[in-house]
C-alpha cells in the first residue's frame, strides 16, 4: 500500500485524461509497480464510473464524507491566501519605499520573528488569548463567520511574513532598475516613479510567489483543522492514515492535488496576462 | 561665441558611504554654447556620467553629494532649484539618453505609452489625440513605424530600443540633450546609423548637446567642442579643431590619440597608455596623471596643476603653465 | 589563524582560502544580530550536548504522578507535565531529538539535492531534462501531502521521518546548485581547465563547488530552521516522531489539554522552538551578508 508521487501523474494529466496515458507516464517514470495496480484501478473507477467507493473505516460513501470537508478546507486555504497577501504585500511595498525608516524596521523585525514561529504555535497562542482569556472567539468548529477568524489568521500570518520580505526585496530591486532612472530623467514625480514603474515590475515575481505559497498554506490548513477542530479534509486524511483507510486517503489526496494544480495554472495565466514578455512567448508557440 | 546654454563652474561631487568618501568630480568647468555639441571624453570612471547626472540632479540621493560649484542652465542655477521646478526641467528643457538601451525601457509598458509619458508630464493642456499624434511623429522621426507604438520593448532590437529612448528624450524638444555613451552598447554597424540619426535630429531641432563618449571617432563626427576628463577633472578642453589639429596637448590626450589603431600605418603593436587611473578614493597630491606620464617633471608629483587657457584651448598641465602658445 | 607567506602555489591557495575565511568572519562579526544568533545557538547546542548532565534522562521520562502539573519552581525549573515529568528535562531531551533530526535531514537533503543539481547542470542535455521533469513533479505536490503519503506508506518513526523530510526539502538545492553550475560552467576558466585536460569530476569538485559553496551554505543554514519548524509541525499532527519521544512538537500537542491550568506546558516548548529557529535564521542571514556584501542594499 503505497501512495508515492504517482498521483501527480494523474493530477498533471487531468482527471479526464485517458488511462493509457497515465499508465504510460507512470511506466515511464518507473512507478508502475505491482502494488500500484490497486491504486490505478481505484483511480480508474473514480474517473470512469465516478465512483469514489466506500470508506474502509466507516463503510460510508467516500464522496459524501470528503466533499463537504473538502470545501471547508478550500475555503480556509483561500481565505488564508488572501489574508496573507493583504497583510504582507502592502507592508512589504511600504517597507521598500520607506527603507530604513520605522515602516521598514518594525515590520521587518516582526516578519523575522514570525518566520521562526510554526503555524501551530501561532494558532495555540491565538486560542489562548482570544478563546481562553478573552473569550472572544469560538475555539472549535465552523459554526459561524467568527469561527473562521482565528484559523484564518493562524495560517495566514506566517506566509504574510514571507510575502512581506519577498515583496520588499522585489520592490527594492525594481527601484534600482535603469528604467526607473529613465522615468526620473523624464521629470516624473517620485511617487509616480514608484507606483507606476517600479511596482508593476516588482509584483510579477510576488504573484508567482503567492501562488507557490499555497502549498504551505494547505499545510497550515491541515494544522489549523487539527488545532481548531475544524472538519476539513486535511485532518480527515491525517486521521485515517492510522487506519489505513485507502479510499479516503487516495480520494482526498487527489482532490487536494487537483486544486493545487488548478491554482498553479491560474497563477501562470495571471502572470502571462500581466507580463507582456511571457504573453509573447505563448503567442509565438500558438501561431 | 554666442550664448552659453550650460555653464558649469568648479563642480565638485562626492559619493559618501559609511566606509569611505569617493571623489567623483573634482573642480570641473564646462561651457556649452547654444546649439553647440560638446563632447566629454574620458575613460570609465573619470567622472563623466556623474557630471551628467549632476546637471539633472539625478545623483543617488543617499550617497551622492555636490560639495561645491555651480551649474547654470539658461541662466538658472540648477543646484538651487526646488525639486518640483527641477522636475519641470527634466525631460522638458534638459533630456538625457542613457547608455544601455536594453534596460532603460520599462518592460511592461508599450513604447508609445512611455513616449507619451514624457509629453503628458510637461504639457498639461494637450488632448489625447494631440499626444498620440506627437508620439507617432516622434517615432517616424527616429525611423520607427508609427504603427508599432503599441508594442513592447522586448519586441525591438537594441538599436531600435535606443531610437525609442531618443524619441522619448526629444519628445518635448529640449534645449539640451545629454547623451551618455548612447551608442556604446550597440553593434558597430548600428552605432553609425544611430549616430547619424542623432546628428540629423540635432541639426533639425537646433538642440544643444552634451555627448559623453570614450570614442574619439564619435567626437570627430559630431562635436563642436571637446573636454577631456581624467581622474575626475577636466585636463584639456577646446574646440574640435584645437584638439585634433592643435600642436599642444595634455600628455593624456596625446596618449589617447596615440593608442588608436591606425589602418594606414603598419605598426606591430598598439600603444596603450601604461598603468591605470588612480583610485578615486585615494587621489595623489600632485597631478593625477603623473605616474603614467612620459613627460613628467619633479613639480608634477607635488603640485596640482592649474588650468591655463589660451583662446578656446585650455590645458591643465605643468608643461603649459605659461599657457599653450599658438 | 596564521598567515602562510611562502611562494609555493599550494601555500598560496591556502593563503587565499584562509584570508577569505578571515574576511568572511570579519564581515560576519559586524552584524550584531548574527553574532547574537551564534551565541544563542551555541548555548543551545552546548546545553543539548551535555543534556544528561543538566537534566538526567530519567526526569524526562519517569512518571512521578505525585508531582503532576506543578508550576515552575526551584525543584522543577519549568514545572512538570501531566505525568509528573520535569518539563525542563523533557525540553532538553526533546531538543536533542528535534535538532538531530533537523541537522541530519538538512545534510541529507543538501547532499541529495546538490548532487542532482550538479549533475543536471553540468551534463545538461537529456540528463538535465529528465532530472528537471522529475523535479517538477516533485515540486507540484505541496509538501504536506507528500509527507502524509510517505508516512502512510512507511509508517511513523525516526528513519521514515528523515526520509520524508529529505524528500520534501531536497528540491530547492537542485534548482540552486543547477543554476550555479550553469552560470559557472560557462566561465572561461572552466573551459580552460577542460582544455588543460581536467576530468569532469575534477572540474566540478575543484572549480565549481567552491564557488557554489557560499550559496549552498547560506541555504542550508536557513533550511535547518525551516526543517525544525516543519518537523515539529509534523509531530504535532501525529505524523512525526511517535510518543513518548520528548519531541517539541509532541510536547506542545500534549499541552493542549492543559492550556487552562498549565499554560506553561505550552509556552516553554514553543519558546524553545522559536529561539532555535530565530538564532539559526540570524546566523543564516549573517552568513549571507558576510559572503556577499553586495547583496545587501
Amino acid at each position: 500500500m503505497n501512495i508515492t508521487p504517482g498521483d501527480p501523474a494523474r493530477a498533471l494529466l487531468g482527471v479526464s485524461a485517458p488511462q493509457a496515458d497515465v499508465d504510460a507516464l507512470n511506466h515511464q517514470l518507473g512507478y508502475d509497480l505491482p502494488f500500484f495496480q490497486k491504486y490505478v484501478n481505484y483511480v480508474k473507477r473514480m474517473v470512469v464510473d465516478h465512483d469514489f467507493g466506500l470508506s474502509y473505516f466507516t463503510k460510508q460513501s467516500v464522496f459524501n464524507e470528503i466533499w463537504p470537508r473538502y470545501l471547508v478546507t478550500i475555503r480556509l486555504a483561500f481565505l488564508g491566501v488572501f489574508l496573507a497577501a493583504l497583510l504582507g504585500v502592502p507592508l512589504g511595498i511600504y517597507a521598500a519605499v520607506k527603507q530604513y525608516s520605522l515602516w521598514d524596521t518594525i515590520p521587518s523585525i516582526m516578519a523575522f520573528l514570525i518566520a521562526a514561529i510554526p503555524a501551530f504555535v501561532l494558532g495555540m497562542l491565538l486560542l489562548f488569548i482570544f478563546s481562553l482569556k478573552l473569550n472572544l472567539l469560538p475555539s472549535y468548529g465552523i459554526n459561524s463567520v467568527k469561527s473562521y477568524i482565528m484559523p484564518a489568521l493562524a495560517i495566514s500570518i506566517p506566509p504574510a511574513a514571507m510575502n512581506l520580505r519577498f515583496t520588499k526585496s522585489s520592490m527594492l530591486e525594481s527601484i534600482r532598475q535603469d528604467y526607473v532612472r529613465t522615468a526620473r530623467a523624464k521629470g516624473a514625480a517620485e511617487s509616480v516613479v514608484i507606483w507606476k514603474h517600479a511596482l508593476k515590475n516588482a509584483l510579477l515575481p510576488v504573484i508567482t510567489n503567492i501562488g507557490l505559497s499555497l502549498g504551505s498554506l494547505i499545510c497550515g490548513a491541515v494544522v489549523a483543522e487539527k488545532l481548531f477542530s475544524i472538519p476539513g479534509i486535511g485532518s480527515l486524511i491525517v486521521d485515517r492514515i492510522a487506519y489505513k483507510d485507502e479510499p479516503v486517503i487516495i480520494a482526498g489526496t487527489i482532490l487536494i492535488a487537483i486544486c493545487f494544480t488548478i491554482v498553479m495554472l491560474i497563477v501562470d495565466l495571471i502572470y502571462a496576462y500581466i507580463d507582456p514578455r511571457i504573453r509573447a512567448k505563448y503567442a509565438r508557440t500558438k501561431g | 561665441m554666442g550664448d552659453v546654454i550650460l555653464d558649469i563652474r568648479d563642480l565638485t561631487v562626492v559619493y559618501k558611504t559609511d566606509l569611505e568618501t569617493v571623489e567623483a568630480v573634482n573642480g570641473v568647468d564646462l561651457r556649452i554654447g547654444k546649439g553647440k555639441t560638446m563632447g566629454l571624453v574620458g575613460e570609465t570612471g573619470a567622472g563623466k556620467t556623474t557630471t551628467a547626472l549632476s546637471i539633472l540632479r539625478l545623483l543617488p540621493s543617499n550617497t551622492g553629494r555636490v560639495l561645491k560649484g555651480s551649474i547654470a542652465f539658461g541662466g538658472i542655477d540648477v543646484l538651487a532649484l526646488d525639486e518640483k521646478k527641477m522636475r519641470d526641467i527634466r525631460g522638458d528643457r534638459i533630456a538625457m539618453v542613457f547608455q544601455d538601451p536594453m534596460t532603460s525601457l520599462n518592460p511592461v509598458m508599450t513604447i508609445g505609452e512611455q513616449i507619451a509619458e514624457a509629453l503628458v508630464l510637461h504639457n498639461d493642456g494637450l488632448g489625447k489625440e494631440d499626444i498620440e499624434g506627437r508620439v507617432e511623429e516622434m517615432l517616424s522621426m527616429v525611423g520607427i513605424l508609427p504603427s508599432r507604438k503599441n508594442e513592447y520593448p522586448h519586441q525591438f532590437s537594441g538599436g531600435m530600443k535606443q531610437r525609442v529612448v531618443i524619441a522619448m528624450a526629444l519628445a518635448c524638444e529640449p534645449e539640451l540633450l545629454i547623451a551618455d555613451e548612447p551608442t556604446t552598447a550597440l553593434d558597430v554597424t548600428i552605432q553609425a546609423q544611430v549616430l547619424l540619426m542623432i546628428k540629423e535630429l540635432r541639426n533639425r531641432l537646433g538642440t544643444s548637446m552634451l555627448m559623453i563618449t570614450h570614442n574619439l571617432g564619435i567626437v570627430a563626427k559630431i562635436c563642436d567642442d571637446v573636454a577631456v576628463m581624467y581622474a575626475e577633472e577636466v585636463v584639456e578642453s577646446g574646440t574640435v579643431e584645437d584638439l585634433f589639429f592643435g600642436d599642444r596637448h595634455h600628455p593624456y590626450t596625446e596618449g589617447l590619440f596615440g593608442s588608436l589603431p591606425n589602418l594606414s600605418s603598419r605598426a606591430k603593436r598598439l600603444v596603450p597608455i601604461p598603468g591605470l587611473m588612480p583610485d578615486p578614493s585615494n587621489l595623489p597630491e600632485g597631478c593625477a596623471f603623473e605616474e603614467r606620464c612620459g613627460k613628467r617633471m619633479d613639480i608634477c608629483k607635488n603640485l596640482h596643476p592649474a588650468t591655463a587657457t589660451s583662446g578656446t584651448h585650455s590645458l591643465r598641465c605643468h608643461l603649459f603653465n605659461g599657457g599653450p602658445e599658438r | 589563524m596564521e598567515m602562510s607567506v611562502t611562494a609555493a602555489k599550494q601555500d598560496a591557495i591556502v593563503f587565499k582560502k584562509q584570508s577569505q575565511a578571515k574576511e568572511i568572519w570579519r564581515r560576519f562579526k559586524k552584524s550584531k544580530g548574527a553574532v547574537a544568533g551564534l551565541c544563542i545557538f551555541a548555548t543551545i547546542i552546548l546545553g543539548l550536548a551535555f543534556a544528561d548532565l543538566i537534566a538526567p534522562y530519567e526526569l524526562a521520562t519517569k512518571q512521578h504522578l505525585a508531582d503532576k502539573l506543578a508550576s515552575p519552581s526551584s525543584a522543577h525549573w519549568l514545572g512538570t507535565d501531566a505525568f509528573g515529568r520535569d518539563l525542563f528535562a523533557r525540553i532538553v531531551h526533546g531538543g536533542r531529538t528535534s535538532l538531530t533530526i533537523a541537522l541530519l535531514a538538512t545534510m541529507s537533503s543538501c547532499i541529495l539535492g546538490s548532487a542532482l543539481g550538479a549533475i543536471a547542470g553540468f551534463f545538461g542535455g537529456r540528463t538535465d531534462s529528465i532530472i528537471m521533469r522529475a523535479l517538477d513533479i516533485f515540486m507540484s505536490i505541496p509538501d504536506i501531502l507528500f509527507t502524509m503519503a510517505v508516512v502512510f506508506a512507511l509508517g511513523a518513526g525516526f528513519t521514515n521521518l528523515l526520509i520524508a523530510l529529505t524528500l520534501a526539502y531536497f528540491t530547492n538545492y537542485v534548482r540552486l546548485v543547477r543554476s550555479q553550475v550553469l552560470n559557472l560552467a560557462e566561465l572561461d576558466y572552466v573551459e580552460a581547465a577542460r582544455a588543460g585536460g581536467s576530468s569532469s569530476l575534477r572540474i566540478i569538485v575543484s572549480h565549481i563547488l567552491p564557488n557554489a559553496m557560499g550559496v549552498i551554505i547560506v541555504n542550508t543554514t536557513l533550511n535547518v530552521a525551516k526543517i525544525i519548524l516543519y518537523e515539529s509541525t509534523l509531530s504535532f499532527l501525529g505524523l512525526g516522531m511517535p510518543p513518548p519521544a520528548p519531541e517539541w512538537g509532541l510536547l506542545i500537542a500534549d499541552a493542549r489539554e492543559y492550556m487552562r491550568n498549565a499554560p506553561y506546558l505550552m509556552f516553554f516548548p514553543a519558546l524553545a522552538i522559536v529561539l532555535s529557529a530565530c538564532s539559526i535564521n540570524l546566523i543564516g542571514d549573517g552568513l549571507r551578508d558576510a559572503l556577499d556584501p553586495h547583496l545587501k542594499s
